[in-house]
């Protein structure tokens, strides 16, 4: 017999009670294929060093600004409500991130990756990838025209279905601050059940990957704006350790 | 510190994203000078992770850290030290790359099942003060041969840093 989503609501709250924290947890047994994947013994502590402490740079020979226009990469208009995804990219002292690579990936409107390996049969759209970069400007500002994806289901457990969300993939000043994210939408109701959403135990956190609609960056008859702000961890590059304590 | 954005796992839908051509060769493969990087990722069981994706930064042969882009567009002419390979279906990476100067390569791991990137050291052989375990094998054919073990017997040392 398959689990249902209330033994897995419940396995969730269970660890809930136990456990508030702002990262994921890598041991949540609710998300399955967590069960021989997390490590069991606790991260070892080391000073960065070296190429740590430099992030790769990307440049405008690595990305075209059309790259940043998922509507427009396959000669017609792929089908689904038309937004655009805009914030910055801040390190952990506020400072913004510039001209820093940003990945993006999601399923089209009918939730389908175009990606071999995605079956779900859901129609894929030949005008659509769900695929884009772009490079930060000197604000640390992002942004991007896309389609918001549709929902899709798993096999987690049975009746599982992931929110929408797009994946989000970020670079700092420090190798140290590398971050793949998945940023999701205002009102779905399908978080409070996920499983990958719920490993972030803390509510204050999860809500940090939630963006807020933006109707200062809707467009009159063409789209829809969405804001989401990103905070990587602290650079070391210009940190200094307290010297007490 | 303003609180950082939590992660999520990659899921198993990347590697049409997060792929590019000549990702996992910061030097041409066969070319004077480079050496081949390789290994198996696995999970507790043992058994391959198909769907993780491992990139590398590391300083050139001199222990000088590239800033210069071109990353996704290798053009072949200048390293800029980062690479990145998606595991193939027996879970296996490679790159092909230089021996650092700077002795370890620094590493991050991600894979469907795996909810936040894990960090870790890859060093050369014979590198003074390696952490342990996380020293590479020279294998007979020149290659540096180093596996990655999410959990178990053999589990990788995996590192945080302060701030993060």
């Amino acid at each position: 017999m398959t689990t249902s989503q209330h033994e897995i609501s419940d396995e969730i709250a269970k660890i809930h009670a136990d456990s508030p924290g702002g990262a994921p947890l890598l041991d949540f047994p609710p998300y399955r294929s967590t069960l021989l994947r997390h490590p069991t013994k606790e991260p070892r502590h080391v000073d960065p060093e070296g190429a740590e402490l430099l992030a790769p740079v990307f440049g405008h020979s690595d990305v075209a600004p059309v790259e940043a226009d998922l509507t427009v990469q396959r000669g017609g208009d792929p089908i689904g409500e038309r937004i655009r995804v805009h914030g910055r990219v801040l390190d952990g002292d506020g400072r913004p991130v510039r001209r820093q690579l940003v990945e993006i990936w999601q399923a089209n409107a009918a939730g389908r990756y175009s990606h071999q390996g995605d079956q779900h049969p859901a129609p894929l759209d030949p005008h659509f990838t769900g695929v884009g970069r772009c490079l930060t400007d000197d604000d640390g500002r992002y942004s991007f025209t896309s389609i918001k994806p549709g929902p899709y289901p798993w096999r987690n457990h049975h009746n599982a279905w992931r929110p929408a969300h797009i994946h989000f993939s970020l670079f700092g000043t420090d190798f140290t601050q590398r971050l793949i994210t998945q940023m999701y939408f205002p009102g779905d109701q399908l978080l409070a059940l996920d499983p990958i959403a719920q490993s972030i135990t803390d509510p204050a956190a999860l809500n940090r990957l939630i963006a807020a609609y933006d109707h200062s960056r809707s467009e009159h008859e063409w789209l829809l704006g969405y804001r989401w702000d990103i905070v990587l961890t602290g650079s070391h590059a210009t940190y200094l350790e307290p010297s007490d304590d | 510190m303003t609180e950082a954005t939590p992660g999520q796992t990659i899921g198993p839908f990347f590697h049409h994203a997060l792929a590019f051509p000549g990702d996992c060769e910061l030097v041409p493969f066969g070319s004077a000078g480079s050496v081949v990087l390789h290994g198996y990722v696995r999970d507790g069981a043992g058994d391959p992770v198909p769907d993780a994706m491992i990139e590398i930064r590391q300083s050139d042969a001199a222990g000088v850290v590239p800033r210069s882009g071109g990353s996704l567009r290798r053009g072949g002419a200048e390293f800029t030290g980062w690479g990145r390979c998606c595991t193939d279906a027996a879970g296996h990476y490679w790159f092909s790359t230089v021996e650092p100067g700077l002795p370890f390569f620094a590493v991050t791991i991600f894979a469907r099942g795996l909810l936040d990137r894990l960090f870790t050291r890859i060093y050369l052989p014979g590198a003074a003060g390696a952490v342990d375990g996380l020293v590479a094998e020279r294998e007979p054919d020149g290659r540096l041969r180093f596996d990655l073990h999410l959990q178990g017997p053999s589990e990788t040392v995996f590192l945080t840093y302060p701030r993060t």
